[in-house]
């Protein structure tokens, strides 16, 4: 998977999730993933579609979503308040997926992201040789956030074709 | 969260009325909570751009805070539906997707500005009273 579709997804995570929690977020883990992910915790999918294709996956630890959910509410949440947490959720990842996009879109890249959904199915798809997986595993002050990204890029290099243009 | 000087409508001193549309209820229920701390009142809220359309019909607020990805209408073409209907109609879009492309399409439709998520409360807050100009004045005699 190019390197240069992935980096603006570790650092919106990393940018939205501090903001929110006030506090430090470091990158634990980065591998590949053939098999089809399994669901740790609370997590949300998006889409997207046009030159670049595939799908992300936002996941997150019960535990750390309820405080997510409480920090970034500003209200005590608890594990009964599954609505909320899972909405946060969803927020967080249309927030951090959503700053991703607009950096890819403004370096030349053109797609279309779609709504996050909630994504409750204990697997998800298997990867393919078009769209590998990346699973990114974060530290927050929180608990652990895990991204899993499987994208395939369709059109000409956005870089030499944004030079062109000037 | 930081107190701000509230911001009142200038022609009669209530408080700035607001349309919040976002698909996640946990962003509307954020952006209604910042409203309030800049002494903003929360007239109606929608999850969608056709219920957003419906729902300015309806209420007439002063602002409309608008998400851009959503389902069934989105933001973009629903700030076009009704600023086509309402000329005046002050709408800010509230996005996460923030590339040039979209703030150019955005406002060439209508929109008065563009705030990317997530929202810095500051942020929003001087978006408001730039939005609000002439129609606006803030409880310390700031201006709009």
């Amino acid at each position: 998977m190019r390197m240069d579709l992935i980096q603006p997804f570790i650092n919106s995570a990393d940018a939205v999730l501090a903001q929110g929690l006030q506090s430090p977020v470091s990158i634990e883990t980065l591998s590949m993933e053939e098999e089809a992910y399994r669901r740790k915790g609370v997590a949300a999918e998006v889409f997207l579609t046009g030159e670049i294709e595939g799908r992300i996956i936002f996941d997150v630890d019960l535990e750390a979503a309820v405080q997510l959910a409480s920090h970034l509410g500003g209200v005590e949440v608890s594990e009964t308040d599954d609505d909320l947490v899972r909405e946060a959720v969803c927020e967080l990842a249309n927030q951090i997926i959503g700053n991703a996009v607009t950096a890819l879109n403004d370096q030349g890249f053109h797609f279309h992201v779609r709504p996050p959904t909630q994504h409750t199915s204990e697997q998800g798809s298997k990867s393919s040789e078009d769209t590998e997986a990346l699973v990114m595993g974060f530290n927050t002050s929180s608990g652990n956030v895990f991204m899993n990204v499987a994208l395939c890029y369709h059109g000409g290099p956005a870089v030499e074709r944004s030079a062109v243009a000037g | 969260m930081e107190k701000f000087a509230p911001v009142k409508r200038s022609e009669d001193g209530q408080p700035v009325r607001y349309l919040i549309v976002d698909d996640s209820v946990f962003a509307r229920k954020n952006l209604a909570r910042m409203v309030e701390t800049f002494g903003g009142q929360v007239i109606g809220e929608a999850g969608d751009g056709v219920s957003a359309i419906s729902e300015y019909d309806r209420l007439t607020p002063d602002i409309v805070l608008m998400d851009i990805t959503m389902p069934q209408m989105e933001g973009i073409e629903a700030a076009e539906k009704i600023v086509r209907a309402h000329p005046n109609a002050r709408i800010v879009m509230v996005s996460s997707v923030g590339y040039q492309e979209n703030i150019v399409a955005a406002l060439q439709r209508g929109a008065r500005h563009f705030v990317q998520k997530p929202v810095k409360p500051e942020v929003l807050y001087e978006v408001i009273k730039y939005v609000m100009r002439d129609d606006g004045t803030t409880a310390r005699g700031a201006g709009a």
